[in-house]
């Protein structure tokens, strides 16, 4: 990598000299630009914080009373140091962005996590035409292709109400931030029940409530009675998995929602009765849809599948190379 | 197929066994009864005889996938299994709820599956390449999993009989006993499977007993004199079937190999008809048995030579009757069966067949200094067994126990792994262990179980990001990690690099105390194999 580029991976995260920030920083930093509120792209203890307006209340949520946000809109320009940048959605969760950073006449992306399907819960990626496009490649394998969401949605309700008729719970684990508030959106257009959710996806629900998105209506699965729950959908984080908070929902099936469930020894391994393809990353088409339409001639990946997506790009003529960063794949 | 599919689906994403029997028994009872007898078959663990190999859908999966060789290579590596690999990675125009014309199981076999055996590779492609890109993906996985071998779907013969007699209401021994041995998957098997006419042709095995193994020691059996001991034997378990004048000898994989020890069969044509014993097959000479890889080697052969027949004389020790005078014996008590047993085998004054003897021991102490001896006599253990007890079916704890002995074990480290299968097809799982000869390692075990699941994971990230190369799916990683490996017997072989092969090596633990160099060395395990040898020799 050239000393010349504009942002480089560092020990605390990816580096704009030019600008004197870090993107996503995993250690304390001054000036820190986010581009969504996840834990290993949001660590406490950094000076200031700049993230995109609808991201803010999930930003202050999880960070330390009175840490420093700038709220920014999205397209709304910056100067920072000797750059100028500007946020994009990348419809990953609510508020998610790309980061676009000018300096000296050549344009950066970085992509943070990102996916290309629809979702009702967040602004739709938006293409940035640039120079160097950095992006994520959680799931950079071919054999990652994500099913029309609208289809999952259809498959998560039917496996709710064959479980319903026999009398069951159905809990369903999904990341408590954006993942467990998409399937309450998509489902909204299927039906108009009251789901259960886990406490920590009912904090993060009344965020999203308060941005107007439209979801079914939630309520707390706080009583051990478990004939409340027969028939129920309950959403929960899959840390609540095996916990004896689950010991309230009597007979149930449990469902886990995640791109990793495409492939079959993660369905089984993970020990859930269903496994339902719905992921806020991008997939592989996708991945590289995203690479051609940006324009960008140089291309560098942060997290997941780096080196076989490097190589592909490599032999199919692009400028790729791997950037060592501490993002997590989980999802 | 989509119902066949959608029971796949239930098997494959439950743990517990009554969700399992409740999904073959739902799909049973509604299912056409050919598609009912297919189904039962795949279930069971029966696989056609091949079509189309590996090698040819990886090559075709490479034209149509249009992507590099590596990448798919790559993607297999990290899936594990080709039928899925293909399932993923083939351009699909269908969407997963496709409204295309269910073609039902027994149409898939019959009409497309089993034709292929006879046509041009062109052909075979053709209808192969067109079913990746028409169907959908739980559909075209399924296809592959039947074109490639078995479905490995976490059903035991056992679990299928059980939703069966369910759905049948019928006794599960009953059609465990119809389910074994040769038969065609149609309606008409169906049929007769439901009217309990079962699939009784004339050579139909029983299903074999089998012992639980004995953890501790026999104190908690009870009275010495309430148990039958007997050496337990290393060689195959069969059963001899003897009726309307013919003898099939059968293996507990439930292959005919009546033809592969002809001696056998010979002596037992002598026989009074009508009856059934269960016993093992041993290579044996000058009055001792000879270790199993003799026995091997038997097996291994496409012909059997005169001088194979002579170099390696196989033997059939009687542990039990189970027919006798064309009637069912095997509710009567071990007792019985076993006085009944001798008597009918000194009618044939055989040396080719003859009796499993008892271990005369007065006590269990006495037994267990006879237990010692084991290894010496070229035997695993002890086997003992119920007087009282009737012969079950499957395995059944509490009547017929094994006490083995204590295995060989040593410590290897770690050179190679590849991805398991089924439930762990997209973990590294399968290794391959090496010791030392001077300063290189040389490959000597494979192994496949003895670790957590909590183990596995851990070692297969320490794989992935450990690997030297990747040879396809297999990778070579540093060697760094120590096992201690356990096995039951140790022979020379020329087809391994090492000069040996060991029995059954299966992995204790894994040894995160020890570093590469202070694993075992080649020599140490030649001399384990010389001092077997000489031993054997000695009593």
């Amino acid at each position: 990598m050239s000393s010349a580029d504009l942002i480089t991976a560092t020990s605390r995260g990816l580096y704009c000299a030019a600008g004197g920030f870090y993107i996503d920083p995993w250690q304390p930093v001054e000036h820190a630009v986010i581009t969504h509120a996840h834990g290993d792209h949001l660590r406490a203890g950094s000076a200031g914080y700049i993230t995109a307006l609808p991201g803010v209340g999930l930003a202050a949520q999880r960070l330390p009373a009175g840490a420093p946000l700038v709220p920014l809109a999205y397209g709304e320009a910056i100067d920072l140091g000797k750059t100028r940048v500007t946020l994009h959605p990348a419809g990953h969760i609510l508020g998610s962005s790309q980061v676009r950073i000018e300096h000296g006449g050549e344009v950066w992306v970085v992509s943070g996590d990102y996916k290309r399907d629809r979702d009702p819960t967040c602004e739709p990626f938006e293409i940035v035409p640039c120079d160097v496009f950095i992006s994520e490649a959680t799931f950079a394998l071919p054999a990652y292709r994500w099913p029309p969401p609208g289809m999952v949605a259809v498959e998560i309700l039917e496996w709710w109400r064959a479980n319903a008729k026999r009398g069951e719970a159905s809990v369903l684990f999904a990341y408590a931030l954006g993942k467990a508030q998409r399937i309450l959106a998509e489902l909204a257009a299927l039906t108009d029940e009251t789901v259960f959710v886990h406490g920590a996806v009912a904090a993060i629900t009344d965020v999203y409530r308060g941005r107007g998105i439209v979801m079914l209506p939630d309520a707390a699965a706080s009583s051990s009675d478990s004939s409340q729950y027969s028939g129920a959908l309950i959403l929960a984080p899959p840390g609540a998995a095996g916990s004896p908070w689950m010991k309230r929902f009597g007979e149930h099936r449990t469902g886990f929602c995640s791109g990793w469930m495409r492939v079959r020894g993660d369905r089984r391994r993970g020990g859930y009765d269903r496994g339902f393809v719905l992921s806020d990353h991008a997939d592989w088409p996708a991945l590289l849809r995203t690479f051609r339409e940006s324009g960008a001639r140089r291309i560098l990946l942060t997290h997941g599948h780096t080196d076989t997506l490097c190589r592909y790009l490599r032999e199919q003529g692009t400028d790729a190379a791997a950037l060592h960063t501490e993002y997590g794949s989980g999802e | 197929m989509q119902r066949f599919a959608e029971l796949f689906e239930s098997l494959d994403t439950t743990t517990s066994t009554r969700a399992k029997i409740g999904a073959m028994s739902a799909y049973f009872r509604v299912a056409e009864p050919s598609d009912a007898a297919w189904a039962t078959y795949v279930l069971i663990g029966r696989r056609l005889k091949r079509s189309v190999g590996p090698a040819l859908l990886r090559q075709w999966l490479r034209e149509e996938a249009q992507l590099p060789e590596w990448l798919i290579e790559e993607t297999y590596g990290s899936i594990g299994d080709l039928a899925e690999t293909i399932a993923l990675l083939v351009p699909n125009e269908s969407t997963e709820r496709a409204l295309h014309a269910d073609v039902s199981l027994t149409e898939w076999f019959n009409a497309r599956i089993l034709p292929l055996a006879n046509q041009s590779v062109a052909e075979r492609r053709q209808h192969i390449v067109n079913w990746w890109h028409e169907l959908p993906y739980r559909e075209c996985f399924l296809v592959n999993k039947l074109l490639t071998g078995s479905l490995r779907v976490g059903v035991s013969r056992s679990l299928v009989a059980r939703a069966l007699a369910e759905c049948m209401d019928q006794p599960r021994v009953q059609i465990e006993r119809a389910l074994i041995g040769e038969w065609d998957p149609g309606a008409e098997f169906w049929r007769a499977l439901s009217h309990n006419e079962g699939n009784l042709h004339v050579a139909q095995p029983y299903p074999f007993f089998l012992a639980s193994p004995l953890e501790g020691g026999p104190g908690p059996l009870g009275g010495r004199d309430d148990w039958l001991a007997e050496w337990k034997w290393d060689g195959i378990r069969g059963q001899i079937v003897r009726r309307a004048g013919q003898c099939t000898l059968w293996s507990r994989g439930e292959e005919v190999i009546t033809d592969r020890f002809p001696e056998i069969a010979r002596a037992a044509a002598a026989l009074a008809d009508g009856c059934v014993l269960d016993g093992e097959v041993l290579a044996w000479e000058g009055g001792r048995v000879l270790p199993f890889a003799r026995l091997q080697r038997r097996i291994g052969r496409s012909k059997l030579t005169p001088k194979i027949l002579r170099d390696i004389p196989a033997r059939f020790l009687a542990y039990d009757l189970l027919e006798v005078d064309g009637t069912d014996w095997r509710r009567q008590p071990l007792l019985e069966r076993r006085a009944r047993l001798a008597t009918l085998l000194e009618r044939t004054d055989s040396s080719v067949l003859g009796l499993s003897p008892e271990v005369a021991a007065p006590s269990w102490d006495a037994l267990a200094a006879l237990r010692a001896e084991a290894r010496s006599r070229g035997v695993e253990g002890l086997m003992l067994k119920s007087w009282q007890s009737s012969y079950g079916t499957g395995r059944q704890r509490g009547a017929w126990w094994k006490w083995k002995i204590d295995p060989f074990v040593f410590d290897g480290v770690l050179l190679y792994a590849a991805p398991g299968h089924g439930r762990r097809s997209n973990l590294y799982t399968d290794y391959t262990f090496g010791v030392w000869l001077g300063d290189t390692l040389v490959p000597v075990a494979k192994a496949y179980s003895g670790l957590t699941d909590a183990e596995i994971r851990e070692l297969d990230r320490w794989i992935r990001t450990h690997t030297r190369e990747k040879f396809g799916i297999v990778r070579s990683v540093e060697p760094q990690q120590v096992f201690e490996l356990a096995y039951e017997g140790i022979a020379s072989s020329a087809r391994h690099k090492s000069g040996i092969a060991l029995r059954f090596p299966r992995i204790v633990r894994w040894r995160v105390d020890k570093v590469a160099a202070e694993a075992d060395t080649l020599p140490a395990l030649r001399q384990v194999l010389a001092t077997q040898q000489a031993d054997s020799h000695n009593v």
